[in-house]
């Protein structure tokens, strides 16, 4: 292939992107600002669950608005062995991708006889019994939420409690799930996926049975965003019913939409942007008026709308509009 | 020749309109058969029965050899019924060939295969290209499919059709639309498998239904009057009246 082919402005962003991601743990260390890498791994963790919603969302068609209860289910498969003092990440990592597996499968099979704004609903309100359910789960706190005292203990030499090491255990895995995704939607499977979403009735007279791929499809992406909840969970010392809210699965579908629905990589533009904007929006007004960032939702509302209306495809659509140009 | 689709006593109503009555009809092995009539005669429901749309109200449809009066629309495509569609209906962000190739792999096994790149599978590629070429459309595989004209996306719907590999075309007015040199071009095509692949054509035009049909079923207000040779239906007396008569005015 032609090597100057490769140098478009999407590929350097994106380049860039996983290098400063790739970079954070020395560059917050060299500048001695380790709450970015906070922030860092937070993104890092919510691209992994973002991407794998865009797999069904983007890719599928599949507008599913329940997709916090992964990360919450995931999370808690963290917390609740902790609690009882299990503190193996063999255990937690393949229980909250098995759970999650099967949640997705049952509420999958359900919601997937639906379409359109009965799917979202429905998908909705599956999230929201799981919401309810740990809400009322006195033992696992409530809704006061769940104190996590440990973390996954893993190999000797791994310690996830160390934040630079869990960091790149979190990017590491973000890169795997992009691969991952990366290779399904090219694959047979994807084209059948993508074929669903283009055009369910030929699929159909081409004697598809859609309904079991778009399962499947749906399974791989809830398992994968228990798996971002597991690491969500083994990030915060605290979990609670709040992270698997409606609201934070909107916030899922809005970084998906915003970072470009229709790529691979554009799912980590949407979360980098959304916690950026969410971070910085409110020192910029103080910058103007002392007290003005209490009210930095409306601004960021404002361009997060701007950019839904006009910038189509997201920030990688706009990306690669620049490239055609 | 075998009876390949068999439909008996088909009725279809739709509330106090009697869409479909009692149709009864064979389609032989090979043949190509063309189901005619006025607007409003019920060709689109009786279609739409046959592929699974929608269920009829009573009567039976047999194709090769299995009843399918109420399968769903995916078993019948596996049991080698293939249709294009008289809305053309296509998958538009993908190339031309990407749309064949999907087409093939519907009848190439299952397709839960996630780590293999589909778009370099060459024995798939070969296959779509292979049939793309039979329409005339192999110099526009790379091309996004809703970049092409509308002729081009009626060729590329026989195509997909013919990639399954099916035992019969069904084939739901496959001229729709089309200018007088796009539907000869058509004609052209489909006459290339006559004879070898059975089709069963719904089509208002007439050029086209006298140039391919071995036999023409005539459907006026939802029954059957006439099904015969072409030159026998162009002499029928009740046809001519209800049909051609109707047309020359």
């Amino acid at each position: 292939m032609n090597l100057s082919a490769l140098i478009t402005p999407k590929n350097l962003v994106t380049a860039a992107v996983l290098i400063v991601l790739g970079l954070m743990p020395v560059l917050t260390t060299v500048f001695d600002q380790p709450f970015y890498l906070d922030i860092a791994t937070r993104i890092v963790i919510l691209a992994v669950a973002a991407a794998s919603l865009n797999l069904i969302l983007g890719f599928g068609g599949m507008i599913s608005f329940g997709h916090a209860a992964f990360v919450g289910i995931g999370a808690y498969a963290v917390g609740i062995p902790i609690y009882y003092e299990y503190y193996s990440g063999f255990l937690h990592f393949p229980l909250a991708i098995a759970v999650s597996a099967l949640f997705a499968l049952v509420t999958g099979a359900i919601s997937l006889r639906t379409k359109g704004v009965h799917f979202i609903m429905i998908t909705m309100a599956f999230s929201q019994m799981i919401f309810f359910l740990f809400l009322s789960l006195e033992e696992y706190g409530g809704d006061d939420g769940l104190l996590i005292w440990s973390d996954s203990e893993l190999f000797d030499g791994l310690a996830l409690d160390d934040p630079s090491t869990f960091y790149y255990v979190c990017f590491v895995s973000l890169v795997g799930v992009l691969l991952l995704l990366h290779r399904i939607v090219n694959s047979r499977f994807g084209r059948v996926i993508r074929g669903a979403k283009s055009n369910e009735k030929r699929m159909s007279a081409l004697g598809y049975p859609t309904y079991r791929y778009r399962l499947v499809a749906y399974v791989i992406s809830g398992a994968l965003c228990g798996y971002a909840g597991a690491l969500m969970g083994n990030f915060t010392n605290f979990i609670s019913p709040d992270m698997m809210g409606w609201g934070r699965s909107g916030e899922l579908i809005f970084m998906v939409v915003l970072g470009g629905s229709g790529s691979i990589i554009g799912p980590v533009y949407g979360v980098l942007s959304f916690l950026l904007l969410e971070e910085f929006i409110p020192d910029v007004m103080d910058l103007f008026a002392d007290g003005a960032g209490v009210y930095w939702h409306l601004p960021f509302g404002i361009i997060l709308l701007l950019v839904v209306l006009f910038v189509r495809g997201g920030i990688s659509g706009f990306l690669n509009r620049l490239t055609k140009r | 020749m075998s009876v390949l689709l068999e439909i008996q006593d088909l009725q279809k109503s739709f509330g106090g309109v009697k869409a479909t009555k009692h149709v009864s009809l064979d389609v032989l092995e090979g043949e190509v058969h063309a189901i005619i009539g006025p607007n409003g005669a019920g060709k689109t429901t009786l279609i739409s029965q046959l592929c699974g749309e929608q269920m009829p109200d009573a009567g039976l449809i047999r194709f090769a050899g299995k009843t399918i009066t109420r399968a769903p629309f995916p078993a019948r495509a596996r049991l080698g019924m293939a249709r294009s569609f008289q809305i053309t209906s296509v998958f538009q962000d993908m190339t031309l060939l990407e749309n064949v190739a999907l087409s093939v792999q519907a009848h190439d096994g299952h397709s839960f295969r996630f780590w293999k790149r589909a778009d370099s599978e060459t024995a798939l590629n070969e296959k779509a290209m292979t049939f793309l070429t039979e329409v005339g459309l192999a110099d526009k595989a790379h091309v996004l499919s809703r970049e092409v004209s509308h002729g081009e996306h009626r060729q590329l719907e026989i195509a997909m059709a013919l990639a399954t590999e099916p035992k019969m075309l069904l084939l739901d007015e496959p001229m729709a639309g089309m200018g007088s040199e796009e539907s000869a071009r058509m004609v052209d095509i489909l006459k290339k498998f006559k004879g070898e692949k059975t089709m069963l054509l719904v089509e208002h035009d007439m050029d086209a239904v006298f140039a391919l049909a071995d036999r023409i079923s005539v459907l006026v207000y939802g029954e059957v009057i006439a099904t015969d040779k072409p030159e026998a239906i162009r002499d029928n007396e009740a046809v001519k009246r209800a049909y051609l008569g109707e047309e020359a005015d």
